[in-house]
């Protein structure tokens, strides 16, 4: 490389600007910022013809490709439904018990089934389906409004108090709406501890028992079994949706709670709600 | 007032400099290389026993390698009738009547650690016999020097060739030599992937363009490698690539048989004339045949060293020359250094086979190769894994049962469907419980051919306040013909009700 002579700044071309003496000398671009500057603007020239570029007013450039992240969605969700596409089919012609027993069916309805009830049960009955207070464990043998096949599938699609008009039935809240004094509330908690064994005070269990005859039986039957078509449990088992120490029975007596689940049949093609169906029935052992 | 920023050059770096700048510059004034350049070698063509072991050696290896994946043998329902084949798609291996599943790749692994000892006991025994007629590299080199002598003829006229100026002759000849070499490094990289899928079916999708790209990529990858391997790079591989020449050190001693200089008797070496007397002389005339039939391009007559792949060309040019000039055979050959230094100071020669190395190499791969053999008759049939269930650990019924939830994983691998009894040990009462209404002690589950069949699995256990919090428990799968076990653990606790 030949060194070149320093040049006289004097002899410089200058562009003619000058502020309190300074003078702006004249000297080009580094070329390789000119190079990627014009590929800059040749690469923007053919985007805006590919691409949606421009804002106009009533809408936009669309450009020939056509690209649209709302039209790749649309593409993407398609091309999942052609993927289950035939197993989807058999989960819609098939039998809740055919799907259950047939080993590829099946598979294929819990790999649904988790998923769905990942993203949309989870939240209430958790991860595991254990549920919580006031929300109902999923995983054992005790069924509000029934743990068969279709009675899950039923109970999944109309949800429970959402506003369909099947699954309305509600406890009334004895304490809160003074439909029961204080000193009955206390006694009829020791007559449903009695139920499942529990109670000492004999004399307060005597005493509530015409009470219990009187308000309770109607939906948790006289022998306190409760029942499922009123989605009411069963108050001699070990399960206890709101809690099993007095003050949760005498609380749940005041206030009469009772759980929301939505209707999912609006949101979920039959055949979802099949496979969801048959993920619960698996995972809670099935009835 | 008038500022200007003037940016000066950098002055030139002084001080020290790198090796590798040294180098650079000393390149640019056209002085040396930073890397060794290669010395082009031009082996002769030899006649005589060990080559024609050698070409035998070349046609059998060929012959296994392009013909093994077009061997059909038969195997019951949709699997593939391809003798041997490695598919991935499956994930199954399958040998003639030998059939792998991924877990079992230590059966590979016993395999190359056979492979491994055998080649340490060989090495000890008889030097280099895997470099010198068996190894792919030695093989392919050897095949594409047999093409280059094709097309250029054999040393003499090929060394004319490489120094005569480009004319229309040597363009045709060089050109002619590349393409039959791209087209072996084609069928090679082609029989490659035959042994990944069922043979004529990729052939077919292979022209129609409609392979795998795997197929295609490795295809491409082994075509090239096999024409630089082979073509361009030849010894370079085993001197710079090739760990097993430096390690093969380790293995040699002074009584391993190796092709050998017998210096005892050919020095002092020198020039022959018809008439001249043999007293007072070694028989070594110094005619340079062994280095010019050499593809490792040494004089073996400097001793055993890395480079030299033991494959007795040397010891066939010797043998031919010595028959013209009318002297006896065998002045190379195979032989160990103790001999010849026994023989030079004239005691005679011992050779000693059995030594504590060779013992030790015999011992180890007699014992692997049996540990194998044994694995291999008694390869379980059935394997089973129990997975539990993490979220709930464990669910309390309403009768005050505990269960526990599992996924059962049987896999079958015997060629037939099997129906497998489970039923689980070491809890009191348990029964099981599985979905569609199977229940009891013991239920059945049908796993298909060749496959893993995956089921949740309960294990109910009846109420019991005062059982352990976790208890081992084991699962067994029992058909008629196979059974698994599998271990695990039931969880339950005593804690009151909520």
């Amino acid at each position: 490389m030949t060194k070149k002579p320093p040049e006289v700044e004097a002899e410089k071309p200058t562009t003619g600007h000058e502020w309190d003496g300074i003078r702006e000398l004249d000297n080009p671009l580094p070329r390789w910022w000119l190079v990627i500057f014009y590929i800059s603007i040749v690469v923007a020239i053919v985007y805006w013809i590919l691409m949606p570029a421009w804002p106009g007013i009533n809408g936009y450039t669309h450009g020939i490709r056509g690209q649209s992240d709302r039209v790749n969605l649309e593409h993407s969700l398609a091309k999942l439904q052609f993927l289950r596409g035939a197993q989807a089919v058999k989960l819609t012609n098939a039998s809740l018990e055919q799907i259950e027993t047939d080993p590829q069916l099946q598979s294929f309805a819990l790999a649904v089934g988790a998923s769905i009830f990942g993203d949309n049960c989870a939240t209430c009955h958790g991860q595991g389906g254990t549920g919580g207070k006031g929300y109902a464990n999923l995983r054992d043998d005790v069924w509000l409004w029934g743990g068969k096949l279709e009675d899950i599938q039923h109970t999944i699609t109309v949800g429970v108090r959402s506003g369909a008009p099947e699954r309305t039935t509600r406890m009334p809240s004895f304490g809160r709406e003074n439909l029961l004094t204080e000193p009955q509330i206390s006694d009829l908690t020791q007559y449903v501890l009695a139920l499942s064994g529990r109670s000492k005070d004999q004399p307060a269990v005597n005493r509530a028992a015409p009470v219990f005859a009187a308000q309770c039986v109607s939906c948790h039957k006289a022998d306190g079994k409760g029942d499922q078509t009123k989605g009411a449990p069963d108050l001699t088992d070990r399960e206890w949706l709101y809690g099993s120490r007095p003050e949760d029975i005498r609380e749940q007596i005041t206030q009469g709670r009772g759980g929301v689940m939505p209707n999912w049949g609006k949101r979920f093609s039959p055949e979802i709600i099949k496979a969801l169906a048959v993920y619960v029935h698996v995972n809670a052992g099935g009835q | 007032m008038v500022t200007v920023i003037e940016r000066k050059p950098s002055p030139a770096p002084s001080g020290p400099v790198s090796a590798a700048e040294t180098a650079r510059r000393k390149e640019a004034g056209g002085l040396t290389h930073l890397y060794k350049p290669r010395t082009p070698i031009h082996p002769k063509l030899v006649h005589g026993k060990w080559r024609n072991v050698k070409w035998a050696m070349l046609i059998f290896t060929l012959g296994i390698y392009y013909l093994t994946p077009w061997i059909r043998c038969n195997r019951p329902g949709n699997l593939p009738d391809q003798a041997v084949l490695i598919d991935f798609a499956h994930a199954r291996f399958y040998f003639f009547f030998l059939h792998l599943w991924p877990q079992e790749v230590y059966f590979i692994t016993g395999l190359l650690v056979m492979s491994a000892l055998a080649l340490f006991l060989a090495t000890s025994l008889f030097g280099r016999l895997w470099c010198g007629y068996s190894c792919p590299q030695t093989i392919w080199t050897d095949f594409f020097i047999t093409i280059e002598r094709l097309f250029e003829g054999d040393r003499n006229a090929r060394i004319r060739m490489d120094a005569a100026p480009w004319s229309f002759d040597k363009v045709w000849r060089k050109i002619a030599k590349h393409a039959t070499w791209l087209m072996i490094g084609f069928w090679t990289g082609g029989a490659w992937v035959l042994y990944f899928h069922d043979a004529p079916t990729v052939v077919r999708q292979f022209w129609t363009g409609t392979a795998e790209p795997s197929v295609y990529i490795s295809f491409a990858v082994l075509t090239l490698t096999t024409y630089s391997f082979a073509g361009l790079m030849r010894e370079q591989v085993c001197f710079y690539l090739c760990p097993w020449p430096r390690i093969q050190g380790a293995m040699l001693d002074k009584d391993s048989l190796q092709v050998t200089y017998l210096r005892d008797r050919g020095e002092p070496r020198g020039p022959h004339k018809k008439d001249d007397t043999w007293e007072g002389r070694g028989e070594c005339i110094d005619c340079n045949q062994c280095v010019v039939v050499c593809p490792m391009g040494i004089d073996i007559r400097n001793g055993s060293q890395f480079e030299c792949i033991n494959c007795g060309l040397c010891v066939d040019a010797c043998n031919e020359m010595m028959d013209k000039i009318g002297r006896p055979r065998d002045l190379m050959g195979y032989d160990t250094d103790a001999a010849v230094a026994a023989r030079a100071c004239g005691t005679k020669p011992v050779y000693r086979p059995i030594r504590p190395r060779t013992i030790y190499y015999a011992v180890a791969l007699t014992s692997v190769t049996g540990l194998m053999l044994w694995g291999l008759t008694h390869r379980a049939e059935a394997y089973a894994n129990a997975i539990r269930d993490r979220n709930p650990v464990f669910v309390r019924m309403k009768d005050g049962s505990v269960r526990d939830g599992f996924t059962l994983k049987i896999s079958n691998r015997a060629l037939t469907p099997q129906t497998f009894m489970v039923s689980v040990k070491g809890l009191e009462g348990a029964t099981l419980h599985a979905p569609g209404g199977v229940s009891g002690v013991t239920i059945p589950i049908l796993a298909p051919a060749d496959s893993t069949r995956g089921i949740k699995v309960f294990v109910i256990a009846p109420p019991d306040e005062m059982r352990r919090a976790s208890i081992p428990i084991t699962f067994t799968a029992v058909s008629p013909e196979i059974s698994a076990t599998a271990r695990a653990t039931f969880q339950s606790s005593m804690e009151i009700d909520r």
